[in-house]
């Protein structure tokens, strides 16, 4: 373990003996949930409520007319059927952009296509049923005649511009980069060798178990639109929808209850839902609409779409001077309101050789459209594309100098001794611990011994490789990043917290549970702020008419922001208590501390008043106080980091496979994390949401595509052809921990959300080309196919790529 | 991803089940387990204007020794062919082969019958029962009819079951105590629709293939017995590796794979030579034991 180095705290360090930081607990909720009394969307509906369906584009671009909608109209139970016209006067267009991206080309988008369609599942027309399954006959009954347009689909058509996206634009290019240092030239020129590679990422998307979903009801007499919705940021959604609907936004609630997983896919503006609220307000009735599985995995945001040419220069001492790429990545039909598509290729530019010293970087990026669903901030946005594309380099240069692919990385990894450093990509590194990770990482796979299973397992002719990738994940990010450039999305948390009459506490806070936990991590941080137990300790959370505006959950952001704002709450209400609590027994503050809901004497431990006896003396019988004491049992914080835009956070997986030469298939064997992400609040739910991590990050290096034909036509429209890893498919992950704390902070707590994601692809394309390496074989394409195994093996012939 | 409106019926007898498919033939589908059908309704691939539940009539889930044939009656649950006793015995390719059917939950529901009447090519349940030279019992209100499995399936969800019949079971012939059996299948993930799947029935004298039959799940449109590599792999030693690979090599010529982008015809075709050189292996393994 490394520690951080000493500061001064703003509001005073942790306590040695802290009783619930730092403890394996279960959330809260999980008895709960367990017991099947979850509250999804889908949960309830109010009397009276109507459902959505949409009549969704059939192409991926086409020109239409609806030429009738009476029929479907006319249907029994069918309430209204509703089109752009009809929509137009209570939902305004919106566009994405951003100051961090000028000259962002990304069409207007409304809540029904008018006129054109972009791409094939884009709501044309919505009818609003007495039942899901009513509205769904309608759909069949809506007139639309369709004009097929030209489509592009792959990197490649959308490159050649033959086809466009959108037939008013020159091309299809929605934004477009160059940046480097000035002596990039020089030093690939010096460089003793280069190393370079074409890397081809597929599509994917985050498969919440919770598809989208909302419940939006208007209430005339008020004027207010109450809006339940499985979302990750009710307040941003709340801020949006006021403003496309023209609402003030003290007239739009905006109210999450369990939300069955996020990843990022619950952080836009789609269509779908900002239809169904003006639609409520149009009709004056609740109406619900929940995504089905098909609707989920065609109009969900995708990801990872990216084609990267990069290249390594490393000197003779097998140093790495520099790395250039050039990114070339497929938008979508618009970029994704209001946070922007092209985010995910700029954090892979800013996030390539994270892990290392370099001198010198160049990095083009060209951000293009196409007639495909829309792309968007997916769990470790961008992180693992700059992983993988840098752990494979760093792997073949090592092959090149005929070095231990560790001992490579132990020479090249950054040094605490060099940090903080801002490197050539523009990433600042601090408090970072890659050596100390690498070290934990060998001991926890026990890697002499692996070796020895890799090396006698290959002499009986398997398959085996061992693969390895450090990273770095940004997390917690900034207001630098959105709100420097415009884009109204809250980096601060606020944790509001009250002394209730037990003696307990009860704290809003602007985080957003998705499953992650969050909620517990909070009352952990809020008990050990005041000085009870957890379980007295309340958090809730997704509720704008309770819970003050801030972030939600992106960015791996709840400990490290949240998590800052509780600790400081908790300690402000701390004070409070015990400056109550000395007037009344003549003692002073600094003598005082409370432990376990009970106010007692430092030196002595002495019991001086429950905190139950102090609520109830202060909120019920405040008369009986002494004058002058009035103590404020409501404390609210507001943190934001205004330093520095990201937390950088570390780490090393490392994966071991085993290649099946009858299929083709990749069997992961074991696959090893060790990971710093700071000050560690609760060790169960960090290494489940590693694990889970890990688990989506198996999903992108070995199953999971979205596909489309080259006419744009979605083909991984149900779980029977987009794979997700299984449990029974899956190996052992172990987790280790190294813990460098966050020394700007109180609590040190950084991101931890993303980082199982961020490495694992890399550590299994590395660990899949070892296994390939002695045969000549390597590949570079994520998702790894069992035909693109057996073709590189050279035992299958080549054709069409799958 | 709701269904379309269809009448439901609940016959309790298999005689008002036949008279309903006679009524409603073509616009009719039998309810069984529901495994693929609901899926069919909700995403409206399947419109029927009725369902016709079969899961209360008595007698359709027998499974049973008639004469000297087993019996499976077409509503048997998954689970339950999977672990009969009577089916261990008497055909114990079925039960290996069930193994591979998707996961604990959908073989709870899904039917024996339910499968077969569905042909998925890549289901492993016609091809077990190819293997076995099953007679499939199709019934309607006119009479019975025994149909071989090997002209039962026709294509890619098409068999020769009339609109108006109801696959009511399956009957299979003994086959020797000296056959040995063998199902192995290779699919994405555990539980998954075989991209490949082998049944391999034969006898084994003296460590030499006599009578066999090969049938592969999952490599063309429907199963179906292929006499060439049956015909290769007679009288060839256990042992034989060559044998086996020349059969294996002969595949080619034999076979017409689906074809598809993610799985070219090249790879399903690779497979199901792999398939039979394991079959090889495993037959050798259990004569060593």
């Amino acid at each position: 373990m490394t520690s951080a180095p000493e500061t001064t705290a703003p509001i005073g360090m942790i306590r040695t003996d802290t009783p619930a930081i730092g403890r394996s607990m279960p959330r809260a909720e999980t008895r709960r949930l367990l017991a099947g009394r979850g509250r999804y969307v889908d949960d309830g509906a109010p009397r009276g409520c109507l459902h959505a369906a949409f009549l969704r584009s059939p192409f991926a671009h086409a020109r239409f007319t609806i030429a009738d909608t009476s029929t479907a109209a006319g249907l029994s139970g069918v309430v209204a059927v509703l089109t752009a016209a009809d929509l137009a006067p209570v939902c305004r267009p919106w566009q994405c952009r951003s100051g961090a991206f000028p000259g962002l080309v990304s069409p207007v988008q409304r809540a029904l296509a008018d006129g054109r369609v972009a791409f094939q599942g884009e709501p044309v027309a919505m009818v609003v049923a007495e039942s899901r399954a009513r509205a769904e006959d309608a759909l069949d009954l809506i007139a639309v005649d369709w004009e097929e347009l030209p489509a592009v689909a792959s990197l490649a058509a959308a490159l050649s511009a033959e086809a466009l996206t959108h037939p008013e634009l020159a091309d299809n290019v929605a934004w477009r980069t160059e940046f480097g240092s000035a002596d990039f030239d020089a030093v690939f020129a010096g460089a003793d060798f280069v190393v370079e590679e074409r890397f081809a990422f597929e599509r994917k998307t985050g498969v919440s178990l919770e598809p989208r979903g909302v419940l939006a009801e208007f209430d005339p007499a008020e004027g207010l639109l109450d809006v339940r919705i499985s979302h990750q940021m009710p307040h941003q959604l709340q801020l949006h929808i006021a403003e496309q609907l023209d609402l003030p936004i003290g007239r739009v609630r905006v109210a999450c209850g369990d939300v069955g997983g996020g990843f990022g896919i619950k952080m836009h503006v789609y269509p779908d839902e900002l239809a169904t609220c003006a639609a409520a307000k149009l009709l004056g009735r609740p109406v619900k609409f929940v995504a089905d599985r098909i609707e989920a995995l065609a109009t969900d945001i995708h990801a990872r779409e990216h084609q990267v040419d990069a290249r390594m220069a490393v000197d003779g001492e097998g140093r790495i001077l520099g790395f250039d790429i050039h990114d070339v990545q497929g938008l979508g039909a618009y970029s994704v309101f209001p946070r922007s598509s092209t985010t995910e290729a700029m954090s892979v530019l800013r996030a390539m050789g994270g892990p290392y010293r370099f001198e010198a970087y160049r990095a083009r990026l060209e951000c293009l459209l196409q007639n495909k669903s829309l792309t968007g901030q997916y769990r470790s946005v961008g992180h693992p594309i700059a992983c993988a594309v840098t752990e494979r380099l760093v792997d073949l240069a090592a092959a090149r100098r005929g070095e231990d692919p560790l001992a490579f990385r132990r020479r090249n990894l950054l040094p605490v001794e060099a940090m903080p450093w801002t490197n050539p990509a523009g990433g600042r590194m601090f408090e970072l611990s890659h050596h100390a990770c690498l070290d934990a990482m060998i001991g926890l796979v026990d890697l002499d011994a692996k070796r020895e299973e890799v090396r006698a397992g290959r002499a009986a002719g398997r398959l085996l490789g061992l693969g390895f990738a450090s990273f770095v994940e940004f997390t917690a990010t900034g207001s630098q990043a959105y709100g420097a450039a415009g884009v109204k999305v809250a980096a601060g948390d606020t944790v509001v917290a009250s002394l209730e009459p037990s003696g307990s506490v009860r704290a809003q806070a602007s985080a957003s549970e998705i499953g992650q936990g969050v909620r517990q991590a909070l009352a952990q941080v809020l008990a050990d702020g005041v000085g009870l137990d957890p379980s007295n300790v309340r958090v809730e959370t997704g509720d704008t008419r309770t819970a003050p505006h801030g972030g939600g959950a992106w960015a791996s952001r709840g400990a490290a922001i949240a998590g800052e704002a509780a600790w400081r709450a908790g300690r402000r209400l701390r004070g409070e208590i015990l400056a109550a609590v000395a007037a009344l027994v003549q003692a002073k503050p600094a003598d005082l501390d409370i432990r376990a809901g009970e106010v007692v004497e430092v030196a002595t431990g002495t019991p001086r008043m429950t905190l139950a006896d102090l609520a109830d003396l202060v909120l019920f019988r405040s008369h009986e106080l002494p004058a002058g004491v009035r103590p404020q049992f409501t404390v609210a914080e507001q943190y934001h980091r205004d330093d520095d835009p990201f937390l950088p956070t570390n780490g090393i997986q490392a994966a071991m496979v085993e290649i099946d030469r009858a299929t083709g298939f990749v069997r992961l064997l074991g696959h090893w994390v060790v990971e710093d992400c700071g000050r560690i609040i609760n060790p169960l739910l960090v290494d489940e949401q590693i694990r889970g991590g890990v688990v989506q990050g198996i999903g992108e290096a070995l199953y999971e595509a979205c596909r489309y034909d080259a006419a744009g036509q979605f083909t991984s429209g149900t779980l029977a052809d987009y794979l997700v890893p299984m449990a029974g498919d899956l190996p052992e992950i172990a987790i280790g921990h190294v813990e460098t704390p966050y020394s700007g902070s109180s609590v040190g707590a950084k991101g931890a959300g993303e980082a199982g994601t961020c490495g694992a692809p890399a550590a299994i394309l590395n660990a899949v080309n070892d296994a390939l390496a002695p045969h000549g074989a390597s590949l570079a394409a994520l998702p790894i196919k069992p035909v693109s195994v057996l073709r590189a093996l050279g035992d299958l012939g080549a054709g069409e790529a799958p | 991803m709701k269904p379309a409106r269809f009448r439901y019926l609940r016959p309790e007898t298999l005689e008002e089940a036949l008279a309903m498919l006679a009524e409603w033939g073509d616009d009719a589908a039998v309810l069984a387990g529901g495994q693929s059908l609901v899926p069919m309704l909700n995403l409206r691939m399947a419109q029927p204007a009725v369902l016709i539940d079969v899961n209360r009539i008595a007698g359709l889930d027998r499974i049973e020794i008639i004469g000297e044939r087993l019996h499976v009656g077409a509503r048997a649950r998954h689970a339950e062919v999977l672990r009969s006793a009577t089916v261990a015995r008497a055909a114990p390719l079925l039960a290996l082969a069930l193994g591979n059917v998707a996961h604990e939950a959908v073989r709870n529901r899904g039917t024996f019958g339910g499968s077969l009447a569905l042909a998925d090519p890549a289901a492993e349940i016609p091809a077990v029962t190819v293997c076995l030279d099953g007679a499939i019992l199709a019934r309607s209100s006119t009479g019975e009819r025994r149909i071989p499995a090997a002209s039962f399936f026709e294509g890619v969800y098409t068999t020769a079951l009339r609109p108006e019949e109801l696959l009511v079971g399956v009957d299979f012939a003994p086959l020797g105590p000296d056959f040995r059996f063998c199902f192995r299948e290779v699919s994405r993930r555990h539980g998954d629709f075989a991209l490949a799947a082998i049944a391999f029935a034969g006898r084994i004298e003296a460590g030499r293939v006599g009578e066999c039959r090969v049938v592969f799940a999952g490599v063309e449109e429907s199963p179906r017995r292929l006499a060439a590599v049956e015909a290769a792999l007679a009288g060839a030693a256990v042992s034989d590796e060559q044998a086996w690979r020349a059969a294996g090599d002969g595949l080619g010529a034999v076979l017409d794979p689906i074809e598809g982008a993610e799985y070219p015809a090249a790879y399903r075709l690779l497979l199901a030579r792999n398939l039979l050189l394991e079959t090889r292996r495993q037959l050798e393994e259990e004569a060593a034991r």
